[in-house]
């Protein structure tokens, strides 16, 4: 058996049609079978609320009098670009505030707006024979926008990997916080009810179907940035009219370090044409899989430390290390049931019916990385190769001795077997001075716990160790732990002096 | 029953929680505890029936001693139930129910701030 698309829309328009959340279908196959559910159903709304960073909007703000070209300009103190014609522009939501910081940005304009509250724009250019004026501050509602359209480059992940730290310090990442020592695990999606999970042939899901968007009726534009469906992260660029969203399904939020961000509520109803469809359709979250991301190494690839379905996820606790860590959603899966149930009413009043794609989705593509013309100068290339060292049981006078001969601040302290266990500084032999009675040995001052560096670790990354615990100095280590060199402020400032060489 | 316990340490150097412990004989559990040079507070949990007696002891001594109601005030209007705070909270204040709507048990809060923080909406915040 086969429906027709026409045949469902027949049912939305005289109101006999069926419509269930992609939540309910499972059991309604393992209820009726494959042709039972699809003689039975007639359209699967999915839905998923949360953070989509890569959202924003499209303004016309009409003309001032005098005109003016607003070439840069402000909402709220965000910038938006205003490199489109004379009132154009597009607002990101994670762009942020210029005075109140990552608390305030794009996002948080864009749900001002859809509340009704007033917003300020500030704009400036240089004047030009048509567009005289220089400046204009204003305050605006949406309704005195001529168009307000969303435009979101990329939504609707079909699935995110979820996100863990092993390291020793918190992490505050667009994933949330993440505790020290795999201390808990962060994860993204709505999993088995989500839009794309229901369709990953990309079959009903294509360019110019009508979906939920903000509360509003929106459109898939076409694959989003970064789709990726052969890797199964594909992804949509969707559109839709932002006078027409509600704040229940557009939230502005900040993620703490990491800035501002939207959460966007999004959902597609999905016809059951055939039997396939049925079988898409009724996917489950146990059958859905993801990796756990270490976010603690700052590197593009971080390893997986496992993989995990988001029926672990979202049983609230995952086996990581031989340990039970517990799981926080950064999406609602309650919103998220929320839009899929908006949209089967919609559908079930008929206000909403089904197209197909106008033009199918890509099936093949697989996202790349950035390809750098310019290398990215390695701590190899500036680091101080003269290693000066004390073992953990010479005196703390050698090392005293060896600090003033090296010209030195920092010396890494050796074991017996050359491996680094700890540094000591000018600071501590100081220190020891006054406080002789802490004991007479270098590993009676060492510092244990030593910050360090690998010789193929890029600068900027070192420079962050070197600031985030405001240190001056890090010992280079090879894999055996033994110190190559040093790393310290002076070496950075090489890049500054042109002695490295791209 | 929670009690933030205060007190300065110029005036006074006395081990009082300690001391009430002694006394009393009621065993205190110490939550949280931030304690300088010049003021600490700490935040003991108690047997409910022993929360009136423990507080006039160490107000006697000098602390100044407040009962620990709605530590975590959740704002209904922004929060959006997503969870982000629940598996940073160490003390398991936050759970969904069985409809994915966020439960506060805020008796359990240590004050400890982190959801404070990691919460992507704002929603949530502590009594002062």
């Amino acid at each position: 058996m086969e429906k027709s698309i026409h045949s469902i829309n027949e049912k939305i328009r005289d109101g006999s049609v069926h419509v269930i959340t992609a939540d309910r279908m499972p059991a309604i196959v393992q209820e009726l079978g494959e042709e039972g559910a699809l003689r039975e159903v007639d359209v699967v709304t999915t839905g998923t609320f949360g953070a989509m960073c890569s959202s924003g909007a499209f303004f016309n703000f009409g003309h001032s009098d005098p005109p003016l070209k607003m070439e840069h300009l402000w909402l709220n103190d965000v910038e938006a670009y205003g490199g489109i014609a004379a009132v154009d522009a597009y607002l990101g939501a994670t762009e942020q505030s210029t005075t109140r910081g990552e608390s305030y940005g794009g996002a948080h304009v864009l749900e001002d707006f859809v509340s009704g509250g007033s917003v300020e724009l500030r704009a400036i250019s240089r004047g030009t024979d048509c567009y005289p004026r220089r400046n204009i501050t204003t305050d605006l509602h949406l309704e005195d926008l001529n168009q307000a359209v969303m435009v979101n480059p990329r939504n609707a992940y079909q699935r995110y990997n979820a996100a863990t730290n092993t390291t020793d310090r918190t992490l505050f990442t667009y994933m949330g916080m993440l505790l020290p020592g795999c201390g808990n695990l962060t994860y993204s999606g709505a999993g088995a009810l989500a839009p794309l999970p229901n369709d990953p042939n990309l079959r009903t899901i294509g360019s110019g179907i009508p979906i939920f968007l903000g509360g509003a009726k929106g459109m898939v534009i076409g694959e989003g940035t970064q789709h990726s469906p052969a890797t199964g992260f594909a992804t949509l660029m969707v559109t839709g009219d932002l006078k027409q969203m509600s704040p229940d399904f557009l939230r502005a939020a900040t993620m703490y370090g990491y800035g501002a961000t939207l959460y966007v509520g999004v959902g597609a109803a999905i016809p059951i044409l055939d039997v396939d469809m049925v079988r898409s359709t009724a996917i489950t979250d146990d059958q859905i899989t993801v990796s756990v991301i270490d976010y603690g190494i700052p590197q593009r690839d971080r390893p997986a430390l496992r993989s995990v379905t988001y029926a672990d996820l979202k049983s609230g606790k995952v086996e990581l290390r031989g340990e039970e860590v517990r799981t926080s959603p950064l999406s609602s899966y309650r919103k998220a049931l929320q839009v899929a149930t908006t949209l089967k009413t919609w559908v079930e009043k008929g206000e909403f019916t089904i197209a197909l794609p106008t033009r199918h989705l890509d099936r093949t593509m697989r996202s790349r990385p950035l390809r750098e013309t310019k290398r990215t100068p390695r701590v190899r290339e500036i680091m101080d190769r003269q290693v000066v060292s004390v073992t953990e049981d010479e005196l703390i006078r050698t090392a005293a001795e060896k600090l003033l001969k090296g010209e030195t601040n920092h010396i890494p302290v050796l074991d017996r077997v050359g491996k680094l266990v700890g540094i000591v500084t000018t600071y501590d032999v100081s220190k020891a001075v006054l406080r002789p009675e802490k004991g007479g040995l270098v590993r009676d001052i060492m510092t244990r716990r030593v910050i360090r560096t690998t010789p193929e670790e890029t600068v900027d990354i070192a420079a962050q160790k070197l600031e985030k615990n405001n240190i001056s100095a890090l010992p280079v280590v090879d894999s055996e732990d033994h110190v190559i060199g040093m790393l310290t402020a002076i070496d950075l400032g090489k890049l500054f002096g042109g002695r490295w060489q791209s | 029953m929670k009690l933030l316990v205060t007190f300065s340490r110029k005036k006074m150097r006395e081990p009082i929680i300690a001391r009430v412990v002694k006394e009393t004989g009621v065993l205190v559990c110490i939550d949280r505890a931030q304690i300088d040079s010049a003021a600490g507070e700490v935040l003991i949990d108690v047997p409910d029936k022993e929360a009136t007696y423990i507080s006039e002891r160490m107000r006697a001594m000098g602390a100044q001693v407040r009962i620990l109601e709605n530590a975590i005030i959740r704002d209904e209007n922004e929060c959006v139930d997503c969870g982000a705070c629940i598996s940073i909270c160490p003390r398991e204040v936050f759970t969904f129910d069985e409809e994915w709507k966020l439960q506060v048990s805020e008796e359990r809060c240590v004050l400890c701030r982190r959801c404070v923080l990691a919460c992507p909406h704002h929603a949530l915040s502590q009594q002062e």
